[in-house]
Parts: structure tokens; sequence; C-alpha cells
């Protein structure tokens, strides 16, 4: 049993249903009761899906129970064919229907329906939402490209790929595969596939055709892209290219793997140069705290620390499948990597480390918030905020130029911040104060917000009768040091102060243990 | 008033119930903490569930809620089913985690969910264990499951489980029941203060230590339809319904007050005296929020049960034509005052087939069309307009002041379709 106040991943099945919905001529029959439909809104409010996402629920209720829940299943089922009339069909269960076993797999096999069935066993209690849609993938690829084979590429023939991985419901995959395909397009190499997105279940009985394949989100394609290589011979991407550098290397391997020439010079972002611009000096050195997917984390982190010049000060990811990439990073990083889906574990860690910017989730924006530190968001759980109107993508340069323009703005502009550090004391110009680009009205709540979040916030004055006590001067001038470092001076001065004996912390001692720790 | 407004004493039953059994796109009672855990502010829900719980419930509340909230999710896993874990223990170790972290909890709920209710999890057991173990806080149990409960039964199903805390009471007092937004109920105090009534309670309380006490001289005045299982608790306390309309629309407001004043013997004078200018108001400010409503259609989903009284204000007072009025369960005993209020062209469906609901919405092409998140992007993609329910348990509808508000609700759809050249 696990305490979760917010959850990073969804069940399974709606893992499976981010694929069938990503999919055309697919329909998915959950066996689930009343209520799971509540899934349904993901797709039309979040990512605001003009349709119904292919699902049909048995919502079976109390009464069923009594009676023949698997004979509600098999009318489900026809039914939706029935009205439907999908190329194939995924049958499943959710978590309360896995508990009362009826089987939807077995059932299904037994109606002969005139389509394929394609049965799902997400087990709920013990894996998750990335979890799922990789296993229906794999399974949807399995049962329709088991047997086919590999093209022969003739010669004067262009290479050709296919595109793995992007789903309903994914962070920028939308845009993204726009990006990827003009990446492919200068290199002269075609399309064949882009699945899930968008394909059809025939589509993926000629993946074949391709002569590799791109594992754009190894989270939701990895599975599937080592079983094509396995069985069809298809080698595949290890580079996401996400970021300027990562989107080089990308191009590199496409080309190898096409057997074309890397481009001398390939079309590149302007990230590069805004971030040599002297305006963005004010960045080095920003302490970044990095959460999210694997994919996602372990992008960010390469370009907090090579691309924007910041210092990554803490690395995690919710992708237990991708913990030992996060771990390797983060160890060249000189972190230690945090690999766990609980949210409490990840604000405390963010507390800790006292960054000045958090790159995260929709969660980690709701602990920046609270601890009054910027953030931008790099990666699902998704909000409908991450659905924007405008072509936004994080692959490619373009992809690039968006991350430079998301993680600088949620921050202080160079001179602002500097000013704000000279006047300190204007009632207006505080350490509470949002960089003006942001408007106004937030001061108060900023300003309160790290006292709240203090486990057991320090006594002001006094720490306990025998204990270090700061001297009036010294606590005015720890007022003066930014609030997103203060908790670490005070508690560096009261370690610096007790480890000398210091009854009474002057400012002297401050400066003094400042000078101690800089070292 | 006008005898439109008087409905008829005897209730009317109305056999012509399309009963249906299929596909329900409706959410389950989990979804009641949303609101039920900014109501009553010292109280935390912990739903006993799995991870589609958690996932639900930031997924519905997730755009709404800004602040920490007071609900979590201990997800079964496993272990718990396998019993290699004794579930009991592993939800002793949570809550006294949880409760570490939040002092500040009074009240805690125990929440059942489908999969805890399939594996029999018996939380009645848990939540006297724990509320022994933990001095200071209550912990009382409900199920919020799906294959129980439907959206709003979420919140009958906690105030079903916290009447039997209510203190007991021979005075003569006037009892509330069912959440109302803080300045509603601040409404509804002035008038019958004003009225003389001065004996009032409302449950639930806003704090956990204020729930109001009840007994044989309690008159219960539902202010929401879907109070079934609290109704039948209070009554099995002796308290006794005053039969009413709901006080949405300033008719409903009207019969509301007035049924409640009356129970408490007020003369009808001073009932007349109270309400009559506040009544005026809202039928003004109705009607002209109302002239963009008059003589279009509408076809409510099932979701809230709050649809039969929504449909017979938007007929009656908006001038609206209601094609299908769904709804997940009909409480005739509730409703005995609003169902022969309905228009007799409304069909009246209980239960739901998503897909054959679909079928009858599109054949009927209303003019407005108020359903589920689900399905609104979907209906307007296809060209019809829609209002999210949702937004009519989330907004503050009741009373004379909101009237209008609650028919903006349903002209903003529509008259966002008049702006809008793109």
């Amino acid at each position: 049993m696990q305490l979760t106040l917010w959850t990073y991943e969804g069940p399974p099945h709606v893992g499976a249903m981010r694929v069938a919905a990503s999919m055309r001529g697919l329909h998915y029959v959950l066996h689930a009761p009343q209520g799971d439909t509540y899934a349904d809104l993901l797709f039309t409010m979040i990512e605001r899906r003009d349709s119904r996402p292919p699902v049909t629920y048995t919502t079976f209720q109390a009464r069923d129970l009594g009676g023949d829940t698997a004979e509600l299943f098999k009318t489900a089922l026809r039914d939706a064919h029935d009205r439907f009339r999908p190329e194939a069909l995924l049958v499943g269960s959710s978590c309360t229907a896995e508990l009362i076993q009826d089987d939807p797999g077995g059932l299904a096999g037994g109606m002969g329906l005139p389509v394929p069935v394609v049965p799902l066993e997400l087990p709920a209690y013990q894996k998750k939402e990335n979890w799922g849609a990789a296993e229906t993938f794999y399974q949807l690829v399995r049962t329709f490209a088991r047997g086919t084979r590999r093209r022969e590429r003739l010669p004067g023939q262009p290479p050709r790929c296919n595109i793995l991985g992007p789903t309903s419901l994914g962070f920028r995959n939308r845009d993204d595969v726009v990006e990827v395909q003009r990446l492919l397009e200068s290199l002269g190499v075609e399309v064949n596939v882009v699945a899930p997105l968008g394909a059809r279940p025939t589509d993926l009985a000629r993946l074949g055709d391709a002569d590799f394949n791109l594992d754009l989100y190894p989270e939701v394609s990895g599975q599937v892209a080592s079983w094509l290589q396995r069985n069809l011979g298809q080698p595949a991407t290890k580079t996401v290219p996400i970021g300027v550098g990562a989107t080089r290397d990308f191009l590199r391997e496409v080309a190898a793997l096409a057997g074309v020439e890397a481009p001398e010079e390939p079309a590149t972002s302007r990230l590069p140069w805004y971030s040599r611009s002297v305006d963005s000096t004010y960045l080095t050195g920003k302490r970044v705290f990095v959460f999210a997917d694997g994919t996602h984390a372990l992008a960010a982190a390469r370009i907090a620390a090579e691309e924007m010049g910041f210092a990554v000060v803490g690395l995690g990811t919710y992708s237990r499948e991708m913990a030992r990439d996060v771990r390797a990073m983060a160890g060249r990083l000189g972190v230690e990597a945090l690999v766990t889906d609980d949210y409490l574990e990840v604000e405390r860690a963010i507390a800790e480390a006292q960054p000045e910017l958090v790159l995260g989730t929709q969660m980690e924006r709701h602990i920046a918030k609270r601890l009054g530190v910027p953030c931008a968001v790099i990666s699902s759980p998704v909000h409908v905020q991450d659905f924007p109107a405008r072509h936004s993508p994080q692959m490619g340069f373009e992809g690039a130029n968006v991350i430079f323009d998301t993680w600088v703005h949620p921050l202080m502009m160079g001179l602002e911040e500097h000013l704000l550090a000279m006047f300190r004391e204007d009632f207006e110009f505080h350490d509470g104060a949002a960089p003006s680009h942001l408007g106004h009205g937030k001061a108060v709540e900023v300003a309160e917000a790290p006292a709240a979040v203090a486990e057991a916030p320090a006594p002001v004055v006094a720490l306990a009768p025998e204990a270090t006590a700061w001297l009036p001067d010294a606590e005015a001038e720890l007022k003066k040091i930014p609030f997103f470092v203060r908790g670490k001076a005070r508690r560096n001065t009261e370690r610096f102060a007790a480890e000398r004996g210091i009854a009474r912390i002057s400012v002297e001692t401050l400066y003094d243990a400042k000078a101690h720790y800089a070292r | 008033m006008s005898a439109a407004t008087q409905p008829c004493e005897k209730p009317v039953l109305r056999d012509n119930v399309l009963r249906e059994r299929g596909q329900r796109e409706v959410f389950c009672g989990l979804t009641g903490i949303v609101w039920m855990h900014r109501k009553i502010q010292d109280a935390f829900f912990l739903v006993v569930g799995s991870r589609t719980c958690a996932h639900l419930l930031q997924s519905a509340a997730g755009v709404m809620i800004f602040a920490e909230p007071r609900f979590a999710t201990a997800i079964l896993d496993e272990r718990d089913l396998a019993g290699l874990a004794d579930a009991q223990e592993e939800l002793d170790r949570n809550v006294a985690r949880l409760l570490e972290r939040r002092p500040d909890i009074r009240l805690l709920f125990l929440v059942g969910s489908c999969p805890s209710e399939v594996i029999k999890l018996d939380l009645g057991k848990a939540a006297q264990r724990l509320d022994r173990r933990f001095n200071g806080t209550r912990v009382l149990h409900y199920s919020g499951s799906g294959i129980e409960t439907t959206f709003t039964q979420g919140e009958d199903a906690p105030l079903a489980a916290l009447v039997p805390e209510m203190p007991a009471t021979d005075a003569h007092q006037l009892l509330v029941v069912g959440a109302l937004a803080e300045v509603v109920e601040d409404q509804f105090r002035r008038l019958f203060a004003a009225m003389g009534v001065g004996n009032l309670a409302f449950l639930p309380p806003r704090r956990a230590a204020e729930l109001p006490a009840v007994g044989p001289n309690t008159r219960m005045l539902l202010a929401q339809p879907f109070l079934n299982d609290t109704g039948r608790a209070l009554e099995a306390r002796g308290a006794r319904h005053v039969p009413a309309l709901f006080p949405l629309g300033a008719e409903g407001t009207t019969q509301w007050l007035r049924a409640g004043a009356e129970a408490m013997g007020v003369s009808p004078s001073r009932i007349r005296e109270a309400t009559a200018i506040p009544e005026a108001r809202a039928r003004a400010a109705v009607a002209a929020t109302a002239e963009r409503l008059q003589g279009r259609s509408i076809f409510f989903f099932p979701d809230s049960q709050l649809e039969v009284p929504l449909a017979r204000f938007v007929t009656r007072e908006c001038g609206m034509r209601a094609i299908e009025v769904g709804t997940p369960y009909l409480h005739r005993a509730h409703l005995a005052r609003e169902l022969p209020l309905l228009p007799e062209e409304a069909t009246l469906s209980e239960g739901q087939d998503v897909e054959r609901q679909l079928d009858r919405c599109r054949d009927a092409k209303p003019d407005l069309t108020v359903c589920g998140l689900g399905l609104a992007n979907p209906l307007e993609a296809e060209g019809m307009a829609t209002k999210w329910s949702i937004e009519l348990v989330f907004s503050p509808i009741q009373g004379y002041e909101q009237a209008a508000d609650l028919a903006g609700l349903f002209a903003r759809p529509l008259a966002r379709r008049e702006r809008l050249r793109v």
C-alpha cells in the first residue's frame, strides 16, 4: 500500500487507451466498473480531442457482480463491434475487473468475431501507464507484424524508417513528429510508418518495409524496437533528439543507419547563439532541479548542463524502466539520482536542493509554486496547458528553440535580478517579487511559501536556551540573502557556529561561515 | 405569486420513464471528494483503492485544485491483494504517516473504492481501530466506489456517515442538508433569520467540530436532490423530511424557503414579506439572462441527479423546451414536488446506455446539450452546443441571488456561439 497525493502515471489500462486513441481503425473494449469512464476526459478535455476515444466500457455495478459479468462483457464487445466496425479490437480489464477474473481475452476468443482481437494482460496492481502503453503497442505489433519480413532495399531506392513511440497524450508528441520528419527530410530519409500516432492496424503489418526504426520514446516504443530488431533485423536509433547536441547526434546516427552522408553543417537552432549572447550570462550556474519521465529527464539534464550553462543540483525520474540511464547521467553530473514515484519524496528532495529553477512535470509545478521557485514543465503527466495551440515541439532544432524560451521565461531577466540583489529592501521590489514580465499579485504567496514548506520552521531568534542564537543585526543581514538560499545560509552558519562553540551569531559569524563554505 | 408557481400538493408519479442499461458515462462517488474536502475544512479523505482511483481524483480535480489537496489515495498493490501484507496494518501505517504530516486534521474519512469493496477490505473495522488510536482525530468511513455510487452520491455517503456522529437534541429546529457554497449558505441564513427561524443548522458544517444536532423535533430540508442515504439516516434519528422544491431558480428558492419556514411555524405573511423582494429581483435578473434561452430546446445527459430540478428551472423560468431529462437515479420521494412540474413532452430517462442516448440526442438536435466532460467536446465538434454538467455541481447555483447566474450557465455556450466568427 502506497500513500499518494498525486500520481505520476495512471493505471496501465490508461496506457492502453493512449495507444488505442492514437490509432485509427482500432477499438478497445474494457471490462471496468462504472466510473472508470473518467479516463475519456483525459482525451477530450486535456488534449481537446474532438471525438470520443475509441473505448467501450462495460461499467458493471454492484448488482451485476452477483450475476453474470462475463455475459455483460460479451454483450458490450459484440455491441461495440457492430456499432464501430473496427479493423481490430483490443480487450482487457481495468483494476477492478482484474479482481473478478472474467478473462476478457478468453471470452472474446470464443465469440468468433470477424476481426482480430488482441487480448491485453495489464496487471493493474504491479504496473503503470507507460508500461501499459508499451505492452499494448508491443502486443499489437506482434499480432500484425509477426511473420512479415524486412524489405530488401534496392539500389537507387531512398532509405526508409519507421517513427515509433509518439502517442496521444504524450508530451508534445504531436509536434515532435513534425520536427523529426523535417530532420529526416534533410537527410533524404523517407518515413514508412508513424506508430502508434495515426497508424492503422494494417500499417503495423508493413513495418518491415523500412530499413530501420526511430525509437523516439523508449518508455513506449523500446520493447517494440527491440522486437523488430530481433525478428525483422531492423536496427533502431538510441538517441532521442531533444536539445541541440542530441539532435546533432541523432542526425549522425540516422545518417549512419541510412547509409547517407551526414550533413556537414546541419540546419541549426537559435539556442547556441542565444545561450552565448551576453544577456544569458545571468543563467550561468543557475541551480536547476530536473524531474521527469526518463526520456525527458535525460534530455533536460544534458541541455541544462551543456547548452544552458546551468548547474544541475538534482536529477530524477518516475520511470523505473529508465533508472539505469538516469543514474548514469546523474553520476556524470555529480548528483545522486532520485528514482521514485512518490510525490512527497520529490517535494522533500527539491526543498533540500534549494534550486533556482525546477524543470519538472505538472506535479513539480505544484511543488515549485509552494516553494516559491520558478518552474518550467518538460514532461508528462500533462495538463491542458501542455497542448498549446501553436507548434511547440521538444525535438529537433525548433524544439531546442522552444526549450530555450520555455526555460528562460519563468526566470528574472538578467539586470532585474541584479537590481533585486542590490535593493533588497525596496518595499515593491523585495525577494518575494515575481519577475516583472509575469505580472503581479503573487508576491505574498511566494514570500510565504518557503516558510510553509519547512518541516519545522526555525525559530526566529533563539534555537534553544543553550543553543546558538542569532543577534538581531545578523538576523537582519540574513534576510538580505536571496530567499532560495537563505535556508541553506542559516543552516550552514548555525553549523559553523556550533562547531566552533559560538553562542551568539553576529554579522561577522555569518560572513565567516559564508567564506568557509565558499571553498 | 402566479398560479403557475404553486406546485400541486399531491405527488404525481410519472410512469413513462425510460430505463436504460448499458455503458454509463458517469463519474463514481469518489469524485464527491473534490468538493467535500473543501467544504469541511478540517476533514481529510483517504481513498483506499487502486492507482485508477488516484488518477481519477487528480484528473477530475487536477485542473481545479491549486492548494495541497486534503485527500490522498492509499494505493493497494499486489502484496496487499495476495495477503502477503496485512492490508489493515498497511492502512494503519499510512494513516499514521498522513496524520503526522497533517496534524490539523480533525476528521478523517476512509473511503472505500471498487477494489477495496471487491476484496472486502473492512474499512469499518479499520475506522474503529484508528479512531481509538488517534485521539483527537475522528475516523469514519464510507464507500465512494463506482460499483455502488454515482458522482454526487459521493456527497450523500460521507454525510450519511456523519449522521450517527450528530449529537441528540429535542429542540425544534430546521436542518438544511446538503453542501452549499458558503455565499449561498450565508444568504439562506439571513433569509431564515428575517422570517424569524432562529434555530437553523446546516449539514455538512464547515468544521468537523461544528456538527449540528438532530432529534425528533428536527425538520429536515434538503438542499440537494441526491441525499437518499443521508435522508434515511436522519429520519432514523427522528428528523422529519420537509417536502419541497429544490432551491434552484426564483420559484424553487421561494418554495424551498416557504416549506422550511412553514415547518417551523412561520406565518404566510411573514414568509411573503421576507421573500417577495428578493424573489422579484431574482425573477428580473433571470428574465434578462434567459432571453437567449427562450424557446430553445435542451437535452440532459445523466450526471448529478440535479437534472430534474434543473429541467424544471430552465423550462418554467427560462422558457426552454426539455427534450430528454436523463438522471443516473430517480429518487421519487425527494423529487415528489419536482416531477409534476416537468413538462409532459419531456422524456424522463433513468440509467444510461450512452451510445443509444447519443443517437437520440443527435436525432433530436437540441439547441443545448448538458453532458459530462467526456462527451462535451466531441459533441461540440459535431456542431452541437453543450454545457458541461460538472460546472453545475461546482458553482453556487442555489438561491435567489444565484438564479440568474444559473440561467447564465446555460446561456453562455449559446452566447459564445453567437459571438464567434471563426
